[in-house]
């Protein structure tokens, strides 16, 4: 399924040995994936393979990243992989949404590259249906996370100096049967499924979500970011983290194009 | 509603993944599921038949791949009908393929003789350079069929030295610009190239944040 750039790098830019892999969900907003395009683009991370899936709708324009004349004709498709060997950090983009019934297949073809490039951990980054809150969710942070028990093990301790909040399971059967409890991630696509088969798969694997809406996403994935942040220390965090993240050149024009002037 | 760079769903939700169809398979599938879901998938399936030599029987695939230096493609109506008024004649040209496929939007027409208004995808050579062949796609690929139909066409022919171009037409109105489409002269040609292109290309390269979908994408 990944199928490295011919680039110098060769072999060794596909060595992902001890990296932290970052996975956007296909949820609601979009929030995990504005979120990785925002990692991409601050981080200037280079592209060093894609997935050759039939998964996802296929989808191709050019470099979404661009900066200048020169680097804006690269083809860009559906899954690409991009990684920055300083940080150990290789970062999967998916672009398009499942085609019907091939979620699974993907999830599983994922699961076991993850398993074969040996990456260290994954953190999925992900959102859920503002309006599915209960009553305590409605206060404080919309921030979610959720730990494999073999990463639970390693950054356990880190969460709690963190004071971060784990995502609350709710009642299996609400109003019936109180005590027996489940997860339950309304709006975030592959994410529930991508958490439990790696939590029975040994996969260290971390869950960075936020409850949202659909709308203007820009924000929420701001927020998404800086969470992340808080743990990875990918950029260095002042008082306005905001703009310390690069927002890409294809963000442009997301509410439509100009006005005809003939309207006034 | 806000869009991004991938934006293609148009579902109100874009988590891409209904509740309703996750929780369904979620259930076991019985036996009874599994016979239908084979069945729709056997109806969803793509053929592909060549006819490569004259007199020879159609065939699902020539036993080595063909060779082809360029493969010109044109996906839907306007590129084939683009085609068929400027390139297609009986004499230079010889149907050499067809595909066979059904969907919810189409189902192609049996037949190599088609009128214009038919669904259709035929594979034509140039008689004069047996390397150069042309498709005409008019009818609808569905997502989870694009797939399949690039790897049945593709998986037929050599790819060394072989240059693909392919022809297809967006409404206007999906263009993304900073001016009103309404102003802009239309219709107006773009290009995606890879970096294996080395030719001049004749219009300006698509700019961010457009993009392309289903079979051109593919």
């Amino acid at each position: 399924m990944f199928v490295p750039c011919e680039r110098g790098g060769g072999a060794a830019s596909s060595d992902f040995k001890g990296f932290t892999l970052l996975v956007p969900a296909v949820s609601v907003g979009n929030v995990g994936q504005l979120a990785i395009d925002l990692v991409i683009s601050t981080l200037n991370m280079t592209k060093v393979g894609y997935f050759y899936t039939d998964c996802l709708v296929p989808m191709v324009g050019n470099n979404p990243y661009a900066t200048a004349e020169e680097n804006s004709v690269e083809l860009s498709i559906n899954a690409e992989v991009y990684s920055l060997p300083s940080k150990k950090l290789v970062v999967l983009q998916i672009r398009s949404p499942f085609i019907k019934n091939k979620y699974r297949p993907f999830c599983q073809a994922l699961l076991s590259w993850v398993k074969s490039s040996k990456c260290a951990r994954v953190i999925l980054l992900s959102s859920s249906h503002a309006y599915q809150r209960d009553d305590e969710q409605l206060l404080g942070t919309p921030l979610r996370y959720l730990l494999t028990p073999d990463l639970e093990k390693a950054v356990g301790g880190l969460m709690q100096e963190l004071k971060w909040k784990e995502m609350e399971k709710v009642a299996a059967y609400p109003g019936i049967n109180d005590s027996e409890k489940v997860l339950h991630i309304p709006g975030g696509g592959i994410t529930k499924l991508l958490f439990t088969e790696s939590c029975s798969k040994g996969i260290q694997m971390a869950v960075l979500l936020k409850f949202c809406s659909e709308g203007d996403n820009i924000p929420d994935a701001f927020a998404l970011v800086n969470y992340l942040n808080e743990w990875l220390q990918l950029i260095k965090s002042e008082v306005n983290t905001s703009s310390q993240w690069k927002i890409p050149s294809s963000w442009r024009l997301l509410f439509g194009n100009g006005l005809p002037p003939a309207l006034f | 509603m806000a869009t991004f760079f991938g934006e293609v769903v148009v579902a109100p939700s874009r988590a891409g993944v209904d509740d309703e169809e996750s929780a369904e398979e979620a259930r076991e599938e019985t036996p009874e599921d599994r016979e239908i879901r084979r069945e729709l998938e056997k109806k969803r399936e793509i053929d592909v038949l060549w006819t490569l030599k004259s007199g020879a029987p159609a065939g699902s695939c020539a036993e080595e791949p063909f060779v082809c230096s360029k493969f010109i493609v044109a996906i839907g109506h306007n590129a084939a009908a683009f085609l068929s008024s400027f390139i297609l004649d009986s004499v230079c040209w010889e149907v050499v393929g067809v595909v066979k496929l059904w969907n919810e939007w189409c189902r192609t027409s049996n037949t190599t003789n088609v009128l214009p208004t038919d669904s259709f995808c035929l594979f034509y050579r140039l008689i004069s350079d047996p390397t150069v062949l042309l498709c005409q796609c008019s009818c609808y690929v569905a997502e989870d069929q694009q797939f399949q139909w690039l790897e049945k066409v593709f998986g037929c022919m050599r790819k060394e030295g072989l240059q693909v171009t392919i022809l297809s037409t967006c409404p206007v109105a999906d263009y993304k610009t900073q001016e009103s489409t309404l102003t802009l002269p239309s219709p107006f040609l773009k290009a995606l190239k890879t970096k294996e292109f080395k030719e001049q290309v004749c219009c300006p390269l698509l700019e961010q944040p457009n993009i392309v979908r289903d079979l051109p994408a593919a």
